[in-house]
């Protein structure tokens, strides 16, 4: 259990010190909130939406999801699905994240809701001992700043842009392909992204209009399915194994 | 997606032991993200027709953003890359 600090210059040290924790993370956010805010004025939304995106929604890839999904006209029980499916990750986060050192209710319930893969990958490297309320505070805050300035700053490029710029949505595209990458590497486990692909080829080709919903969820499916079949045949998963952070804004 | 996505945080530090000893949530932990992910890409591709203007731009904007980010690492310059080669590539042959 860290001991908190009491006096302000302490306070101060720990602010720099969560400061310090967000420069490699929390900059690869600055890109991404500028892609995003292009990208939400280009769909045709005012810039304000942009903000308005980063604190309501505040999960990246699920922002850059909405942004088709809302101009589509998605019904809410398939924005709620494929939130819980895209965001699903998020369960693990707080197994080793240090709220008990914010010591504020309200800086509790801000720090649970920002607790996006940057804040998660910040904390997850350091010792849990060391982390205090401030510090912990600061690098929720650094990173959802680091991510909405951005953001407004691309919706304002994006309006001053010629509209309609063709080609710009394969962003998302790119975005969503590199996560991939970044998640395959760090979980080793090829099949799972294999029967994504196959399930969101079916899906496409099965339900053109619930392509998401469908593809996600046959996926899910399969992958249960998988680990029916790993605990049968005695290949279930190691114990131990830990989850380790994405590279995903939000 | 507010309510999900701040529920799904949540969620461990409300049945904290119960998540963590379950076997399946961890699997689907580890194994979700890629898949979700590519399921993604697919559902981003999902207009691409069989027209050359189409296809090729994305198959080939597709392959170099993840040979550059298999050989990189940068994810930054992956995404600008593939964009601004799809871009062209469309200008080109759209």
């Amino acid at each position: 259990m860290s001991t908190s600090p009491s006096t302000s210059a302490e306070i101060r040290a720990e602010i720099r010190k969560g400061l310090a924790d967000c420069s490699t993370v929390g900059l690869g956010l600055v890109p991404l909130g500028l892609a995003f805010g292009v990208l939400m004025t280009q769909a045709g939304f005012d810039w304000w939406w942009a903000p308005v995106f980063s604190l309501v929604i505040y999960a990246g890839s699920m922002e850059f999801l909405a942004i088709g999904l809302l101009t589509a006209v998605t019904p809410l029980y398939s924005l709620a699905a494929a939130a819980f499916l895209v965001n699903f990750r998020h369960v693990f986060y707080g197994l080793s994240f240090p709220l008990e050192a914010i010591r504020s209710r309200l800086g509790r319930l801000y720090a649970v809701y920002a607790l996006t893969d940057e804040v998660y990958a910040i904390t997850a490297t350091k010792r849990r001992a060391e982390m205090t309320g401030p510090r912990t505070l600061t690098i929720a805050i650094t990173c959802q700043s680091l991510w909405v300035i951005p953001g407004v700053i691309g919706a304002l490029v994006g309006t001053a842009l010629p509209e309609g710029l063709d080609g710009l949505q394969f962003a998302l595209t790119a975005l969503f392909a590199v996560l991939a990458v970044d998640a395959w590497r760090s979980s080793g486990d090829l099949p799972a992204p294999v029967i994504g692909l196959v399930c969101g080829l079916i899906a496409a080709v099965v339900a053109p209009d619930q392509m998401l919903i469908v593809g996600l969820c046959g996926f899910v499916g399969v992958l249960l399915v998988r680990y029916a079949w790993l605990q049968r045949t005695g290949r279930a998963e190691r114990p131990g194994r830990t989850n380790r952070p994405g590279s995903d804004v939000g | 997606m507010f309510l999900v996505t701040v529920a799904l945080r949540a969620a461990p530090f409300v049945a904290l032991t119960r998540l963590r000893d379950s076997g399946v949530v961890r699997y689907l932990g580890r194994t979700m993200p890629a898949g979700v992910m590519v399921v993604l890409v697919v559902y981003t591709l999902r207009d691409t027709t069989t027209a050359l203007g189409s296809w090729v731009p994305a198959t080939v904007a597709l392959a170099l953003t993840l040979g550059v980010h298999l050989a990189f690492r940068r994810a930054a310059a992956s995404i600008v890359l593939g964009t601004g080669t799809y871009m062209l590539l469309q200008a080109w042959l759209g």
